[in-house]
């Protein structure tokens, strides 16, 4: 069938508006947290307090311990050990008592308004970008994603739709600052995917032409976005974590400005942590049908390719990170940097194993 | 408050203590062989040295993606690495590097690690059983103590109140115990099952494989149009059968390539690129059934008799009429191989038969033959066979098949042979030898088909491990385990003292808190506090400096 060239530059405008409204986005969070804005929210109610004893929440880790349970005792020692985090010392808990209470100043409620037109902004984007995966499927007839740039625009939208999802759950904590840090790596490879990627909408290879393309492919580009999202979280969280550590022993710290804008790190821990668990079983999944969809069109479900492999390093990199939070010694930072290499072997595999490295998943289209 | 002023929950703490990492053993001081022994097993089945066993795994893992390596889909890629780097390819070869996930380091990599995990997860299924037969733990002694705690006096006396806790956590799916004065209650079981399901799948994946490169083979056959094939290990091209496979009794199905056709994109920018092949093969299951027609393509293997019949690749066989200077004629259809993407074939004709000298033919199928712009070379410009030509060169001499030495089909030594004629034809074009020693026709081409041919007995072990291991991963990733007691009795004035203390076993993704909230929220309808009753935390209300802030998800 022929590829229809209207709908494709269709598609091309729509990405390209989606880009605008994801970059006013991106500077609309970053105006926003620079306006004060912190968690938890000034408006956000508090709920009736319950007794926390002691610091240490027992089964999580220290940086999962019980949220809710802001540690009321005075005495109470920080949580945070050497790599723990500082849930509840004195410092983290000054900050949110000095931001709880407090009138709100114009320049705070102007922060506030900016960072709601963000996320109007960013669902702005991220509809027309899911137009523009739309109108590219329709002017191939087939699933937008047979090359590296159709599946680095799918990818992003999953990254957004991801984020967006972390903002419905968390709607009284302003995790606007996250915004910031998921549109980063999201408007750098949409504007790679543009100017470095693009290939003119063309059909698919004879090897792609299965209704595996849909199920392999489309679980690899919601784990790969969700894992993002994941990732700005965990970065965020060695920051603030940096943070509350430097500041519970009296230390000063570097961009200690961007620091405090930070939520709590027990927070972003776990909203890394639940992203990670959601997408590690997509991921297994991902992999699992591609090897399935391997037996059916190369007759082998493993035979170690290049991309094969760097799926099992992913994959086993976040099982270490989730064995890792289980591990005393190994939890809060170091697990994150093992996180953080875990996504470190998705983008290697992305970029080096795609262009580089022949095998016989060689669709980049590059 | 410091965790030794609380033994309970210390308890508690140690038996939540979920992943082993508990099962640490000191190094032994006496030179006791099983002390050895005994810390060598602990030390291999810790957490710990899983954790180091994955990385290294992953690690491991990585040369193999860098280095080629042989039995890959590029097999000339080891070759070509080897001439590139004459004094490291030895050395790499040695230590396995160009078949890393057969070495013997990558083996015993992951056969420690999956040693480790059944030494973790043995112990823990035993202990998880004896868990899920036992009563939920007894109520500890203060509440107040555990993460989460709440207290409210009622006006139902003591019994009743315990009788409806125990009520209406059953409806909440707790497992129950019902004390005198107390519940004790338990969810999430299915979570440490998941966990160990998970696990233990990892090691009927291992089986599976085990059990395929025991009993599976897989071999590669060429076949032109109207070529037929019988499984037997002579027929392959290559065949590589598991340790226990009885090469003498293959199921003995045939099958026969009818007819091939492969299409490519004609426009767009990628012109030139595959869009479909399908080869129509005729095929027989056992001798003595009726043979079946059917079609075979990229994503349709054909399954016949446990093995699985794939469409690899394909090619043109351009068909030759030779005649000799004794004027004796050859009809030869060889299939010469692809050597790129316009399939550019190359091939040989070996003609030992040939008189008065053997005669070898080399050359070149160019499906769609042009002039190349620069050098004037015919070369391929298009896949499909519109323009086909062939470009040759015949010798004459020895063909050096007596040497012993084994010679590939597709390649000729030209070593003891010389250089005849050579010529670019067409269809119906005829090459004349010089000297009378006869001619060579271009008579037009077949199609032919590779296929890959492999027998997978472990693949349903595999598969079902896997569903299984998903299954077990998300129930061990999402669901909560964690117990709540509820305790009533009568306090110094009469009055019902109702307390609720829940204990997560695991929190690492958050919302223990808010569970509770909202379970308490519930029971307290079932539970009603006294109309005049203090405030819910009268232990605690009083300090009024207390800031308490929400930090929990929406």
């Amino acid at each position: 069938m022929p590829v229809d060239v209207g709908l494709a530059t269709t598609s091309n405008q729509l990405i390209t508006g989606g880009l605008v409204a994801y970059s006013l986005a991106f500077v609309g969070y970053a105006v926003r947290a620079a306006f004060g804005v912190r968690v938890p929210d000034a408006d956000a109610a508090p709920t009736p307090a319950r007794v926390l004893v002691g610091a240490t929440s027992p089964a999580g880790s220290a940086t999962a311990g019980a949220p809710t349970s802001v540690a009321l005792s005075a005495g109470a020692p920080p949580s945070g050990s050497a790599e723990g985090t500082v849930l509840d010392g004195d410092a983290a808990r000054a900050r949110r008592g000095r931001e709880a209470v407090g009138p709100r100043d114009p320049a705070t409620r102007f922060g506030e308004v900016v960072g709601k037109v963000a996320v109007v902004l960013t669902v702005i984007g991220w509809v027309a970008h899911g137009a523009a995966i739309a109108t590219r499927g329709l002017a191939v007839h087939r699933l937008p994603w047979g090359n590296m740039y159709e599946f680095t625009l799918a990818l992003t939208f999953a990254a957004v739709a991801a984020f967006l999802g972390v903002l419905a759950r968390h709607r009284r904590q302003s995790l606007g600052l996250l915004g910031v840090f998921v549109m980063i790596p999201v408007l750098l490879a949409l504007g790679l995917a543009i100017l470095v990627l693009y290939v003119a909408p063309a059909p698919l290879v004879p090897a792609l032409h299965s209704y595996w393309l849909g199920i392999h492919v489309t679980a690899a580009i919601i784990a790969t976005g969700v894992f993002t999202v994941a990732t700005a979280s965990t970065v965020m969280f060695l920051v603030a974590d940096h943070y509350a550590a430097a500041v519970s022993r009296g230390r000063s710290v570097r961009f200690a400005a961007i620091a405090r804008m930070m939520p709590d790190p027990g927070v972003l821990d776990r909203v890394a942590y639940r992203a990670y668990a959601l997408a590690f079983p997509i991921w297994t999944f991902a992999v699992v049908a591609g090897a399935i969809w391997a037996q059916y069109a190369w007759g082998h479900y493993w035979q170690w390719d290049p991309k094969e492999t760097w799926s099992f390093i992913t994959w086993v990199i976040y099982a270490g990170y989730l064995h890792a939070r289980a591990t005393a010694g190994w939890r809060g930072r170091k697990a994150a940097y093992i996180a953080l290499l875990g996504f470190a072997t998705v983008l290697f595999n992305f970029f080096v194993v795609n262009i580089f490295i022949t095998g016989m998943h060689s669709y980049a289209g590059v | 408050m410091t965790s030794t002023s609380r033994p309970d929950l210390q308890a508690l703490e140690a038996e939540v203590d979920e992943l082993g990492t508990r099962q640490r053993v000191r190094r032994p001081t006496l030179a006791s062989a099983l002390g050895w022994v005994r810390w060598a097993w602990y030390s291999l089945t810790s957490m710990r040295t899983a954790l180091i066993l994955l990385f290294l795994l992953a690690l491991a893992a990585i040369p193999g993606s860098i280095i080629p390596q042989r039995g890959s889909a590029n097999p000339s890629a080891v070759r070509d690495f080897v001439v590139r780097h004459p004094t490291l390819a030895p050395v790499l070869d040695h230590l396995g590097f160009f078949n890393v996930y057969g070495s013997p380091w990558f083996a015993a990599v992951y056969l420690l690690l999956f040693i480790s995990l059944a030494g973790c997860v043995v112990p823990r299924a035993r202990r998880h059983w004896e868990m899920l037969r036992a009563a939920p733990p007894a109520t500890p002694r203060n509440l107040y103590r555990l993460p989460a705690h709440q207290k409210w006096t009622t006006e139902l006396p003591p019994q009743q109140a315990v009788r409806e806790a125990a009520v209406f956590l059953r409806t909440r799916r707790f497992r129950i115990a019902q004390h005198s004065s107390s519940v004790a209650a338990e969810r999430g079981y299915l979570r440490e099952t998941g966990n160990l399901l998970f696990h233990s799948a990892l090691l009927v994946v291992l089986l599976g494989i085990a059990v395929t490169s025991g009993f599976g083979f897989t071999g590669t056959v060429l076949l032109k149009e109207h070529d037929s094939f019988a499984d037997t290990q002579i027929a392959y091209d290559s065949f590589s059968p598991g340790r226990m496979v009885d090469v003498g009794a293959l199921p003995p199905f045939t099958f026969r390539l009818d007819d091939f056709h492969a299409s490519f994109v004609r426009s767009g920018p990628t012109r030139g690129a595959a869009a479909g092949y399908q080869a129509e093969v005729t095929y027989t299951a056992r001798p003595g059934v009726r043979p079946k027609v059917t079609t075979v393509t990229v994503n349709h293997p054909l399954s016949v008799d446990g093995v699985n019949v794939y469409l690899t690749g394909h090619g043109y066989a351009p068909h030759f009429l030779v005649r000799d200077g004794s004027g004796r004629s050859f009809d030869e259809t060889v299939p010469f191989l692809p050597r790129d993407g316009v399939f550019t074939s190359q091939g040989v004709v070996k003609l030992p038969d040939a008189r008065p000298h053997q005669l070898g033919i080399s050359g070149f199928f160019l499906p769609t033959a042009a002039a190349d712009p620069f050098t004037g070379q015919p070369i391929s410009v298009f896949p499909a066979p519109d323009n086909p030509a062939v470009v040759l060169g015949v010798f004459s001499g020895d063909l050096g098949l007596d040497s012993g030495v084994p010679q590939s089909v597709y390649t000729l030594d030209t070593s003891r042979m010389k250089l005849l004629a050579k010529g670019v034809l067409r269809p119906g074009q005829t090459l004349t030898l010089p000297g009378g020693q006869g001619s060579v026709t271009f008579l037009g081409f077949s199609q032919f088909a590779e296929f890959q041919l492999t027998k997978d007995p472990g693949k349903p072990i595999v598969l079902g491990a896997i569903c299984a291991a998903i299954a077990g991963l998300l129930a061990s990733l999402g669901i909560r385990r964690w117990r709540v007691w509820v305790r009533a009795e009568p306090d110094d004035t009469g009055r019902t003292v109702v307390e609720v203390g829940g204990l997560p076993r695991t929190d690492a993704s958050g919302g223990f808190a808010e569970a509770f909230d909202r379970l308490v929220a519930a029971l307290r309808t079932r539970i009603p506090p006294e109309p005049a009753g203090p405030a819910p935390f009268p232990e605690r209300a009083g300090s009024p400096s207390l800031q308490v802030t929400s930090d929990q998800e929406g």
